[in-house]
């Protein structure tokens, strides 16, 4: 038997993370050079839950899918130009700051403050579902504050399946150390998933998805509410990006365990 | 009525299709100044009865526009513009507000000499190298570079712009879609139009969930096809759809895309230093160049705010030697000694490369014929005397968007008849046409060489066109040279091949360092491999799931071929030498600059090369371009 969900997936946009990103220090804190100029994508582990929140929601006839997403506006309508051809859903922009930067609880309480004011979301029903990290920065607490501010106490990181079972419980699996799965069975939506990889491919783009989402999306994107962060006094003594570093040479004739030797000699060294 | 599709894909498969006023197939300057004057017009009478869909009465006219690129910010150019057409529509237009660009302050063209001696130069170009040498100061030689005093009209962009094409297109994508009247959907590549006789019926989408070969695999997906009042074919010089069309209707009698030119360029981050109020590099500054590092090889730098500097060169068909390794070359232009002294702390934040297609007018396709348009640089508009092509693609793309809205309003269908007397006559009658008549002829010199080129060129230019050289100019493959036999370079393909073959290199980068270039000093900040520029400041982008769009016509030529040019120019090294001769094609490193289409020697009928360059999934992306 199918249960009728309500998936509400909180999705931010986040600079292409192979791009040339540069910390800077604005007028308003830290950001990155150019960060406006960068093409966006949606956040890979939040795009993951996306596609997994879709699939489930397709199994269970009558769901309804939400993407909450906060950005500017401009960017949040690029990047759904190439998310909206994949899988169906609502889009609830918030016309907010770029960056990775603002404080989690300021977001947290903005993203709150929106999915209690969605026409229609039955909190009960509610399961809802974001990235366990961010490819901006990783704070990864942000969906665990949302779902406290929406008195939702179920909650379940590093989540790779879900399976759901006709009384409405679900089985959940969680990423946990040495490459295993933590498997858990809650009784029942309203619940926190934040997801790690996922076990799906990336739909393939589908106009037609595409088109049906456009009579929403872009309404929406006219009607985005501004939202304002509030720092709460938080400040950041120093930002860096991950050092990178790239040697190419040409080699022939080397043989896989040599290869093998040399990259394990290279781990060790760093 | 059933609509035929010229792709290559099995035409007995269900496809999804949706019906719609308008479809375009590709998204740059051309269909940006297109959409711009469609979406200029309805806003200013949204209740105009004109834009009401013909396809779905009560709804406002239904627009899209499919783009093969995963973002439309990808775009790969560094310009500069006269900016006329883009400013006509948006007269209140601050550059300030798209990134990157910047009102022209400064131009100035310089003649690079060779302070190497491995550059190809005849011998006239040698005794007026030396002279020049001997001249010194007295006549402003420096750094080995000899500064025209003056820049000549027909290159002159005074109160134009400099732009990065990628910021510029989001910029529009942006302000387009805000309206909500035309849809903008990247990552979706046009196999080819809907042909129904000669007709165009609108576009098919690439099929997904294929292999190498087109093949449906696990998760297929046919592509749609989009049937349209309006086909507007805007997908540049190497676009599925406007090959399509050509290789279907022909081309005007005397018409041919026999001229191109590979552009590639690096956008470099100027160091910050004290020194740089001082450095002549402010923003707005333009140089252009020829000489060096190949007499045949043109160059440019435009600067940009923020101590960003677009830097590259345009390598020409008519450049006959084989070896265009253009990667490589271009790192031996910014190492030359006028540019280096500013560059050379520098670091590099991006690069890209696309094809030019150079025959102006006299590649001008059929602009339009029953439900369709071409627009841009596909459609023949470059002007190649005063090296602009993107103010004249925004320009026929503005005047197609007029024409449709006085078709529209006066109720008449897009056909062939109509459109000619719409877009075709707005065209004929614009600077687009006086300027391109003027270039018709300009370049013909440049098949006989620089020398000779310049003459014409300047013919040309100081004549408005009235006065230019005569010269048969053969098809593109035919402008291949094979490798020379006589002993001396005989001698020199030996040894390149021993060197590439003992440094697991490629055959033409070797015959570069033979011919006496220095191999470059890698420093992996602004000289780096061209497997690292890949990664650089954005990625190659190969959504899986779709099949190569570089196929060889026939393998046995490939194997036959000596030459194999398609190898030395591919941009992103995605063309290498395969198992019995045949080039590999990695789909995952093509940035479809399309140079692989225009750098074969082979031709299986005479009429085509030996590689066919098909509509393809993703490419470089990199918004800095």
């Amino acid at each position: 038997m199918a249960n009728i969900l309500h998936i509400v997936v909180c999705a931010g946009i986040v600079p292409d993370p192979l791009q040339t990103l540069e910390p800077i220090t604005g007028p308003t804190g830290p950001g990155l050079k150019n960060e406006m100029v960068l093409p966006a994508v949606l956040d890979p582990w939040a795009a993951s839950a996306l596609y997994e929140a879709a699939a489930l929601a397709a199994k269970n006839p009558g769901s309804k899918l939400w993407l909450v997403s906060l950005g500017p506006k401009a960017k949040l309508q690029q990047v759904m130009m190439t998310v909206a051809q994949k899988v169906a859903f609502e889009l609830v922009p918030i016309d907010g700051p770029i960056g990775g930067f603002p404080d989690a609880h300021s977001t947290a309480a903005v993203l709150a403050d929106t999915i209690e004011a969605i026409p229609g979301l039955d909190c009960t029903k509610c399961l809802l579902f974001g990235g366990w990290e961010s490819a901006t920065r990783g704070a990864g607490v942000t969906l665990q504050l949302v779902g406290e501010r929406l008195g939702i106490t179920d909650q379940f990181q590093g989540v790779d399946q879900i399976d759901l079972r006709d009384d409405g419980s679900f089985e959940v699996l969680e990423r946990v150390e040495g490459g295993k799965h933590q498997v858990s069975v809650c009784a029942g939506a309203p619940a926190v998933l934040g997801w790690a990889t996922g076990n799906l491919a990336e739909p393939r783009n589908n106009p037609q998805v595409g088109m049906a989402n456009m009579r929403t999306i872009m309404p929406a994107l006219a009607k985005a509410k501004v939202a304002k962060l509030d720092p709460n006094g938080l400040s950041y003594i120093s930002v860096s990006l991950p050092k990178q570093q790239r040697t190419t040479r040409v080699v022939k004739d080397m043989t896989p365990d040599q290869i093998a030797a040399e990259l394990v000699e290279w781990i060790g060294a760093e | 009525m059933s609509a035929e599709a010229t792709t290559t894909e099995t035409p007995e498969i269900d496809r999804q299709t949706m019906e719609v006023d308008i479809a375009c197939a590709g998204f740059g300057p051309a269909t940006g100044g297109f959409l711009s004057t469609l979406t200029n017009a309805w806003t200013e009478n949204p209740a105009d009865p004109a834009f009401e869909s013909r396809v779905a009465p009560g709804m406002p006219l239904q627009v899209l526009c499919y783009e093969r690129a995963d973002d439309i910010s990808s775009g790969v150019s560094g310009v500069v513009t006269q900016g006329r057409a883009i400013r006509a529509s948006f007269p209140n237009l601050d550059p300030a507000e798209i990134p990157m660009a910047v009102p022209v302050k400064s131009e100035r063209v310089m003649y690079l000499l060779d302070p190497i001696g491995a550059s190809r130069r005849s011998a006239v170009l040698r005794l007026a190298d030396k002279l020049l040498r001997l001249a010194g100061p007295l006549v402003g030689v420096k750094d080995h570079a000899f500064t025209l005093p003056w820049t000549p009209a027909f290159l002159n962009k005074h109160g134009g712009l400099v732009l990065s094409i990628g910021q510029f297109n989001q910029w529009i994508g942006t302000h387009l879609m805000a309206t909500g009247l035309v849809q903008i959907w990247p990552g979706s590549p046009v196999a080819g139009p809907l042909f129904s006789g000669n007709k165009v019926e609108g576009l098919r989408l690439a099929d997904q969930g294929v292999d190498k070969s087109g093949a449906p695999t696990d998760g297929f997906m046919a592509g749609m096809d989009v049937k349209a009042l309006l086909t507007v074919v805007g997908d540049g010089p190497v676009g599925a759809v406007g090959q399509a069309i050509d290789d279907k209707l022909g081309l005007p009698a005397g018409h041919a895309h026999r001229e191109w030119a590979l552009g590639m360029k690096f956008v470099i981050e100027l160091p910050d230093d004290s020194n740089l109020a001082n450095s002549p590099l402010q923003p707005g500054t333009v140089w252009h160049s020829f000489g060096y590092p190949e007499p045949e090889i043109f160059g440019f730098l435009y600067v940009h705010p923020e101590r960003l500097v677009s830097v590259g060169i345009f390598v020409p068909s008519w450049m006959h030697d084989p070896s265009r390794t253009v990667y490589r070359y271009l790192q031996h232009y910014i190492q030359h000694p006028a540019l280096w002294k500013y560059l050379k702390d520098g670091t590099l934040r991006s690069w890209g490369a696309k094809s030019l297609e150079e025959s102006g007018r006299h590649g001008e396709p059929f602009l339009t014929g029953d439900g369709y348009a071409r627009i841009g640089e596909g459609s023949g508009s470059t002007n190649m005397l005063t090296g602009s092509g993107v103010d004249e693609a925004w320009a026929t793309g503005a005047q197609l968007g007029e024409a449709v809205i006085e078709l529209l309003r006066a109720g008449k269908p897009f056909t062939q008849e109509n459109l000619a007397a719409t877009y075709e006559a707005r065209r004929r009658a614009s600077w687009v046409e006086r300027g391109a008549q003027e270039a018709e002829n300009a370049r013909n010199g440049f098949q006989d060489g620089l020398v000779k080129g310049m003459i014409g060129m300047a013919l040309a230019g100081l004549t408005g066109g009235k006065l230019s050289l005569h010269t048969h100019i053969p098809p593109a493959h035919k402008q291949i040279r094979p490798f020379a036999a006589n002993s001396c370079d005989a001698l020199k393909l030996k040894d390149a091949a021993k060197l590439a073959i003992a440094d697991g290199r490629s055959f033409h980068d070797a015959l570069l360092s033979v011919r006496g270039w220095p191999e470059i000093p890698f420093d992996g900040r602004l000289l780096v491999t061209q497997q690292d520029a890949l990664l650089l400041g954005g990625k190659v982008q190969a959504m899986p799931g779709f099949a190569d769009h570089v196929v060889f016509r026939n393998p046995e030529l490939c194997i036959a071929c000596g030459e194999k040019t398609c190898i030395a120019m591919c941009s992103g090294q995605a063309l290498t030498q395969g198992e019995n001769g045949q080039p590999a094609f990695e789909r995952e490193k093509c940035i479809h600059c399309g140079a692989c289409l225009w750098n074969c020697g082979q031709s299986p009928d005479g009429k085509h090369s030996n590689i066919e360059f098909r509509a393809g999934s993703g490419g470089l992306h990199s918004a800095e371009n």
